[in-house]
């Protein structure tokens, strides 16, 4: 029977360390209601998306009373709709339309994202393809939940570097369609390499068609509750200290693990999979950068920084798979800046630059996240920034992936506001040599030799 | 049998158990087993109710106890068994 100090324990989790379920996201396959009509299209995304997700919100609020475990955000997540309005779309503004039923949608069930405003690029674009990517500008200013992500890359296919070089356009085009907000739409536009079908996190959230009609993808957060545990582990050596992190990620997926079935259950949807994602925000307690401060490093940033967040991350995925069937999306540990204090302090003390923080994406679950910008970077470097990233992902066989502001107006040193759990962050220096006669090439980069393993 | 771990935690005063034992008797949950202390001053106490013959709904009775500990001016809550058994055992 369970006793007392093992109920204490995991309500301490749950009141002073911030464990939570970071999100419910309900996947919904859209391949159903392609039609080559746009206004029938968009009847029928609507109608499936709010007869299926229902009663997800309802049901993530029973799930938090009943187990006293707060459910931050029910999400969804739809088939990229490059693929869903091939047929129906002929320009960029029709697919604007359907991001405008999406929020339509999202507000009608009242969940607070909806991811899938994508395409899947990584080898080649089709017309719809280009017509989507040159429309996340406009979709993302005149909406407020869809989130938008384009897989640019893939270890299997190598890198479009055509693609690349036009999310550079892109992601300045959205900094500036939404200049009046600091810049916010970009922080709802992910550029992915190897981006996976199941994650459930925004912005970087879409339903694959590998995928089921409809399925539960749970993403379960707490770096709080490690940073806690290693308090224990002060002077100790790396086996002591990693064991400590395996324990408590596998403590935190178990959770995820039962709200997911729960859910699953409760809603008679499929149960997809459960990511463990030690996700920062702004909150105090709720860092991943206070993690690795408390494995020894002054502030991430400091030499050491990347080997300390690799175990970190390994040990998360480890202790994660022991504790369900079903892991999946990108399960690690997110840096982003603006949503963890401990990494906005690294940046304004001195210590943490874009350059070091992309060493850092090379062991960690994503990749270079909610970084601020000046607003007059080119075009161009945004593209190198992003192939960069990419080719990291592509040739480590894991995800990585880009979400920069190039706040415009703004410039090194000033603090841009996002509000809620985007938080808020220092803008950034970046590298100013140019590389665009590299990015303007034009062509894919092809796959790597240890791609070919048939 | 479907388990609950109900908590109450906060200053001792004179009559918590009672006034929560009042409230679940009310509700038909049964009590399986008690545990509390006392440390400097401060009342912890640990029950396991089973709640199936419960004449409301578990969100409901959870929601119920958490106002009546706050009239009592204690923290009470009231927890499916299920996410600790799920997270302490394997």
């Amino acid at each position: 029977m369970i006793n007392f100090t093992e109920v204490m324990e995991t309500n301490a989790m749950i009141e002073k360390e911030n464990l939570d379920v970071r999100t419910i996201t309900l996947g919904i396959s859209l391949l159903d209601c392609m039609d080559s009509e746009l206004s029938e299209l968009n009847r029928k995304i609507y109608d499936k998306i709010t007869k299926t997700a229902k009663g997800l919100v309802e049901t993530g609020m029973q799930i938090e009373k009943e187990f006293g475990i707060p459910v931050v955000n029910k999400r969804i997540s739809v088939t990229p709709i490059a693929l869903v309005g091939g047929a129906a779309c002929k320009s960029e503004g029709d697919f604007v339309e359907i991001a405008k039923t999406l929020d339509a949608a999202a507000k009608a069930v009242g969940v607070n994202f909806i991811g899938g405003y994508s395409a899947l690029v990584s080898k080649g674009m089709t017309a719809a393809d280009r017509f989507l990517m040159e429309s996340v500008p406009q979709a993302l200013a005149t909406t407020e939940r869809v989130c938008s992500s384009v897989n640019v890359g893939s270890t299997k296919t190598g890198i479009n570097m055509d693609a690349v070089r036009l999310m550079g356009e892109i992601v300045k085009k959205t900094a500036e369609h939404t200049k009046e907000q600091d810049s916010l739409g970009c922080a709802k536009l992910v550029i992915f390499c190897n981006a996976p079908d199941d994650n459930p996190f925004m912005a970087g959230a879409f339903h694959g068609v590998t995928e089921a009609d409809a399925v539960i993808n749970v993403g379960v957060s707490g770096p709080g509750v490690v940073k806690k545990a290693l308090e224990s582990a002060r002077g100790k050596d790396f086996e002591t200290l990693c064991e400590t992190i395996k324990k408590t990620a596998f403590k935190i997926t178990r959770v995820g693990q039962l709200v997911a079935k729960e859910a699953s259950k409760r809603l008679g949807i499929p149960f997809g999979i459960v990511d463990l994602s030690l996700a920062p925000t702004p909150a105090i307690g709720d860092s991943v950068a206070e993690i690795l401060q408390e494995m020894g490093l002054a502030y991430p940033g400091a030499p050491g920084t990347t080997a300390a967040l690799a175990l970190l991350n390994d040990q998360v995925k480890k202790g994660g798979v022991m504790a369900s069937s079903y892991v999946g999306g990108l399960s690690g540990a997110f840096i982003p800046v603006s949503e963890d204090q401990g990494m906005i302090d690294a940046v304004q003390a001195g210590c943490l630059t874009l350059e070091k923080l992309e060493a850092m994406t090379c062991v960690c679950s994503v990749g270079l996240d909610m970084i601020a910008i000046p607003g007059d970077v080119a075009d161009t470097t945004i593209s190198g920034i992003i192939a960069d990233e990419m080719a990291i992902g592509m040739i480590n066989q894991k995800t990585t992936a880009v979400r920069v502001i190039p706040v415009i107006g703004k410039g090194v040193g000033d603090i841009v506001e996002f509000g809620g759990l985007l938080g808020y962050a220092p803008v950034m220096p970046v590298n100013s040599f140019s590389c665009e006669a590299f990015i303007r090439r034009g062509g894919r980069i092809p796959a790597p030799i240890h791609s070919f393993k048939n | 049998m479907n388990k609950a771990i109900i908590t109450v935690v906060g200053q001792d005063q004179v009559g918590i158990i009672a006034k929560v034992c009042t409230y679940l008797a009310d509700n038909k949950v049964n009590i399986l087993d008690i545990s509390q202390t006392i440390v400097s001053g401060y009342f912890n106490m640990m029950m396991i109710v089973d709640t199936n013959g419960a004449s409301k709904e578990f969100g409901v009775v959870s929601g119920e106890l958490e106002a009546l500990g706050e009239t009592i001016g204690v923290v009470i809550k009231a927890q499916r068994e299920d996410i600790f058994d799920m997270m302490h055992r394997i």
